[in-house]
């Protein structure tokens, strides 16, 4: 039962298969054993299992709130949750227990989802691995499959034993990891330069970022508020536009939110055929440092629609190499000025120097935030100085406007959607990933994601195929603004062709045998 | 010289107090309202002859003052400018604070409709040429009352610009004569309110009430077209009224919902300007006047005897009646500022740009606006003198007093007395007992149909006019008697018995011969002298005019 889909397991909730309070204990046991992977910073037990009591009532009543009633998800620690502790990661957060629910949460509670917990993230969500946060790093399931195990053993090279853990990406890293290690059906991420993408790509998920202004911020943590979207980690195509369909629209908490952009609820159809679809392939994209693999298999998907009769045409997206350092800038003014409120005062951590408000405040903020938050905050400052503004902020504006065109130009050729790599490689050991600091890696991971941030596009990373290391790859589909419905469905034909395997982690649960039930046997299309 | 011995005095107070909460005394000039302050009435300061800085002293150069305000008005709605939260002054401490005035994180600022409609109607009464898109800024600094470490206002394109306000000045000399001026207005800006600050010295401790915090605010700044406390007072009692007659802002000083900050400089004309400091924490409006005259005036000592001004802070001492420097840091500070990501431009429309089919609800028509202005004060004033005969400057007393212009109306309406009577008693007879006793025309104990009673009885002769001021005594008393009852229980009718009033004169004639005599020859003033003393013979119950017409047929005789 826990390895089905959303919508499979909300038909065996509907059809008595299983209790919503069965299904809560299932999840709930299984979040205990895999604790080690460190997904969740929060498990709230005893909210999920009120939740199901209660939503085992409307069942037994005939009157289940909606598709989502009883499913259990799970939800990054960057959002608001009324009464659950809400940290971001971070010291400054520790006990920090907001009082209201961001929109989207509440949205998912109203339809009678059972909220597992809160997941951990990089400090702020400010990071490309889910490594940097206060309650240490999230370890990717895929470390523990059997795919990955038995392709290290022909490797005479590989160390047994734990120390070569990968690496979920990030920044939602352990919203994928709760969701790909089957401890939830969907989960919340948030998607500011990939932080959805990325780790929905090494862990073998369906990673969505919805267009800007369709899903409300109101309740998100923000890092840049012109960028940041709620986004949502699926087993699924068809499971993110579920999730979606529940989250979309306008929200009278957040102005930046537009009015009836798509209908609900949202059902996408299965396509029959790609003939009359123009993929774009952004020649950009085709870097030195992209892993050989991954541009193999980006070929191959290209290949794959044009063989089904799809017209494949290469665009250009100039700017795209400005998109990093652009990002940079943006980031960094806006997470200054966001991080301005935490200054001890009204909530979170307060350092026990009284001497002046000023020594407080500064100390404060000096134990409450980690290097990489205080080094964004340094360089924001820095960038939003007067004498600073126009030669940094403003042409930074103008870069990512210049951004947002390449975009529309690629759409106004004709192109639908277009296709790339999600990540330059698959999940690299944690031991690896550290060796480079935060902000390098942030700048190198995020290359093929972030670009669509800065021009509010729809994206979703979807997994294509197993590595020679036996590691999920993923590809991303851009779609135009507010065609998040369009994009979809493109991605639900995409990701049927290429059947993606099962991760098998019978090993790490063995008396959850009942994963195996759907198990296939990684018999990809585009790979041999 | 006193001056700068009394300034070190005041700096040296400042210190003891800025060092309560440990940090830097942050000037955003966040007046606490407090009731002591309070001072009756808006009334005219333009009475007071106040000093001028543009008049030469001897052995002075000539200096010239420049004066700009930049004025915060609270505006006048139930809820706060991006959030939900009541606004309602004198609250319980931190009652009114939604999650987003206390910046909890996560929460986004929704813009008010009604404070964008105030702000258009404030620009349109203040001639601006209304922006049909603005844009909302962040400016960040560390105070403690500021929760979100920054402020939404409206720096880079502001909702309305380029306008004027006419204000008149007295121009002294001839009575009633009142001098239009007109000072700039260079934008109207929406903001925040920061919450209050409030200092216990007693235990080194800030308490903080955010009851304030994200109030709506028009930011009127006003260009440096002013030269001295008085325009400055006026100017501001201007805005104040017109304000009021909008309703967008109630405008109370005291409750610190108009907020004034002022910045001066003097130099020599012709020569480029001086360095100015700016001047904080003007909670009224004879403070303002008092504190810019002050200002100049230690500019020029500062600069006469060889100093130099520094570009600072200064607040006002009111004890002490001067300026004093706060000590800032805050002068260098860098506010950062970057557009509020959270707010897309505000868009408003005209009867020409409105989208068709828009909703109503979703959009703000400046035309639509434009139609529901209310008369302006200098129009009720213009309206005043031509139907009523009066002067100028009684047009600025009647709307410079709250409620006063309603009360003279009334009695209006309702007396067979001259205007330019009803004018006279109501601004110098009821006004002045108002002010004796410090009441509001709404706590006056004479009513609009009491005097109005009065004044027709005046007006018939019943009674003179010395009598009537007898009868308005008793009335400010309080006992419920109308003016006709006390005129028939004081028997303060005027004598109609000619013969009666005859043999007064006779009489008094005869005890005085010596003022005849003067009479007789010819002393205009005696005349006057013998009126007096048949008045008093009757209990002031004759009509002088009368008295003199049968005195003078009797001496003539």
């Amino acid at each position: 039962m826990l390895g089905r889909t959303l919508r499979e397991v909300s038909a065996a909730l509907k059809q008595g298969q299983i209790t919503p309070t069965e299904l809560c204990q299932k999840c709930l046991s299984l979040i205990k054993k895999t604790k080690f992977l460190n997904a969740y910073i929060t498990v709230s037990e005893e909210v999920a299992l009120k939740q199901a009591e209660e939503s085992e009532k409307r069942y037994k009543n005939g009157q289940p709130l909606g598709d989502l009633d009883g499913i259990p998800i799970a939800v990054k620690d960057n959002f608001s949750t009324s009464g659950i502790e809400t940290t971001c990661a971070s010291n400054m957060l520790k006990g920090y227990v907001p009082p209201y629910n961001a929109t989207v949460v509440q949205k998912l509670l109203d339809q009678g989802a059972l909220l597992m917990g809160k997941t951990n993230l990089d400090e702020f969500a400010m990071g490309s691995g889910s490594t940097d946060g206060v309650f240490g790093p999230v370890k990717n399931p895929w470390s523990y499959s059997k795919q990955y195990r038995e392709k290290r053993k022909q490797n005479p090279h590989s160390k047994s034993g734990d120390s070569d853990w990968l690496i979920t990406g990030g920044s939602s890293g352990g919203s994928a990891a709760a969701v790909s290690a089957f401890t939830c059906y969907a989960a919340l991420g948030s998607d500011t330069g990939g932080s959805t993408r990325n780790p929905a790509a090494h862990c073998g998920l369906v990673g969505f970022k919805p267009s800007y202004g369709l899903v409300s911020r109101h309740g998100l943590i923000p890092l840049v508020n012109s960028m940041d979207v709620p986004g949502i980690l699926t087993r699924c195509v068809d499971d993110a536009a579920m999730v979606l369909g529940v989250l979309a629209g306008h929200d009278p908490k957040d102005s930046t939110t537009v009015h009836d952009p798509i209908n609900k609820p949202l059902v996408l159809s299965s396509l029959a055929d790609v003939s009359k679809l123009c993929i774009g392939i952004p020649k950009e994209y085709l870097v030195p440092e992209l892993s050989s693999e991954i541009q193999s298999l980006w070929s191959r998907a290209a290949d794959l629609f044009e063989s089904e009769g799809a017209k494949v045409i290469e665009v250009s997206l100039p700017h795209t190499s400005y998109s990093i350092v652009c990002y940079h800038v943006l980031c960094t003014s806006e997470v200054a000025s966001n991080m301005a409120r935490f200054d001890g005062l009204q909530y979170g951590h307060r350092c026990d120097i009284d001497v002046s408000t000023e020594a407080m405040y500064a100390a404060t903020r000096r134990e409450g935030f980690n290097d990489v938050v205080r080094g964004r905050i340094l360089s924001g400052n820095f960038f939003l100085l007067k004498e600073n503004y126009e030669n940094y902020f403003v042409k930074a504006q103008k870069v990512r406007r210049l951004i947002a065109n390449d975009f529309v130009n690629a759409f106004n050729s004709g192109v639908d959607v277009l296709l790339t790599p999600t990540t330059l490689s698959e999940a690299v050991p944690y031991l690896e990933f550290i060796k480079e600091d935060n902000r390098t890696r942030s700048a190198q991971d995020d290359i093929f994601t972030q670009p669509v941030n800065m021009a509010g596009l729809p994206a979703v990373s979807i997994p294509v195929a197993l590595s020679n290391q036996g590691l999920p790859i993923g590809l991303q589909f851009i779609g135009r603004a507010f065609y998040d419905q369009q994009l979809l469905t493109v991605a639900k034909w995409f990701e049927k062709q290429v059947q993606f395997p099962v991760i098998q982690l019978q090993e790490l649960m063995d008396d959850c045998s009942a994963i195996l039930e759907n198990e296939k046997l990684a018999s990809v299309s585009l790979k041999q | 010289m006193a001056a700068p011995v009394l300034r070190r005095g005041c700096r040296g107070r400042l210190w003891a107090l800025a060092c309560v909460d440990g940090g830097s005394c942050h000037g955003r000039g966040a007046p606490t309202g407090s009731p002591s302050n309070r001072i009756r009435g808006q009334s005219s300061v333009a009475q007071q002859p106040l000093h001028t800085a543009q008049k030469p002293r001897k052995g002075e150069h000539n200096w010239a003052a420049v004066v700009g305000l930049e004025i915060h008005a609270q505006i006048s709605s139930n809820s706060k400018l991006f959030s939900g939260s009541q606004v309602r002054f004198s609250a319980p401490p931190n009652s009114l604070v939604s999650f987003f005035d206390a910046s909890l994180p996560g929460t986004l600022p929704v813009l008010n409709r009604r404070c964008v409609e105030a702000a258009v109607m404030t620009g349109l009464a203040l001639n601006c040429h209304i922006n049909k898109k603005s844009l909302f800024d962040r400016k960040h600094y560390f105070y403690a009352d500021l929760p979100a470490g920054y402020q939404i206002t409206q720096q880079r394109l502001p909702i309305a610009v380029n306008g004027s306000l006419t204000y008149g000045v007295s121009a002294g000399k001839e009575r009633g004569q009142v001098i239009p001026k007109t000072v700039r207005v260079k934008q109207i800006q929406l903001e925040q309110d920061s919450g209050k600050s409030l200092h216990d010295d007693l235990r080194s401790q800030t308490l903080i009430d955010l009851n304030r915090a994200g109030v709506g605010l028009l930011e009127v700044v006003l260009e440096p077209d002013l030269s001295c406390g008085e325009e400055a007072a006026t100017a501001v009692r201007e805005l104040q009224l017109i304000l009021q007659t909008l309703g967008t802002s109630q405008a109370n000083m005291a409750e610190g919902q108009l907020r004034v900050d002022a910045n001066i400089s003097v130099h020599h004309p012709g020569e480029p300007l001086g360095v100015r400091t700016e001047v904080k924490n003007l909670n009224s409006i004879r403070f303002l006047a008092k504190a810019i005259d002050y200002e100049i005036q230690r500019q020029i000592n500062e600069l006469e005897n060889g100093g130099e001004i520094l570009n600072e802070t200064r607040s006002f001492h009111e004890k002490l009646g001067c300026t004093v420097s706060m000590r800032d840091k805050e002068a260098k500070q860098d506010y950062r500022f970057m557009p509020e990501p959270n707010l897309p431009p505000l868009l408003l429309y005209d009867a020409t740009s409105l989208p068709i089919g828009a909703d109503p609800r979703q959009v703000i028509d400046i035309d639509q606006i434009r139609e529901t202005l209310p008369e302006l004060p200098s129009v009720t004033r213009e309206r005043l003198v031509q139907q009523y005969g009066m002067l100028p400057e009684h047009s600025f007393t009647l709307l410079n007093e709250v409620g006063l212009l309603e009360f003279f109306q009334n009695v209006i309406k309702e007396t067979r007395a001259e205007p330019k009577k009803v004018t006279s008693w109501v601004l110098n007879i009821f006004l002045g007992y108002l002010k004796q006793e410090n009441l509001a025309v709404s706590e006056s104990p004479v009513t609009p149909s009491a005097l109005a009673e009065l004044l027709d009885l005046l007006d018939s002769r019943t009674i003179s006019s010395s009598a009537a001021k007898q009868v308005f005594e008793e009335l400010w008393k309080r006992e419920g008697k109308t003016p006709g009852q006390i005129v028939s229980e004081k028997q303060l009718e005027l004598m109609q018995d000619r013969g009666a009033l005859e043999q007064f004169c006779y009489s008094v004639m005869k005890d005085h011969p010596q003022v005849v005599m003067d009479v007789k020859k010819g002393n205009p003033r005696a005349i006057n002298k013998l009126i007096g003393l048949v008045r008093k013979a009757t209990l002031n119950r004759a009509d002088p005019a009368v008295i003199k017409e049968i005195l003078e047929k009797q001496l003539s005789s």
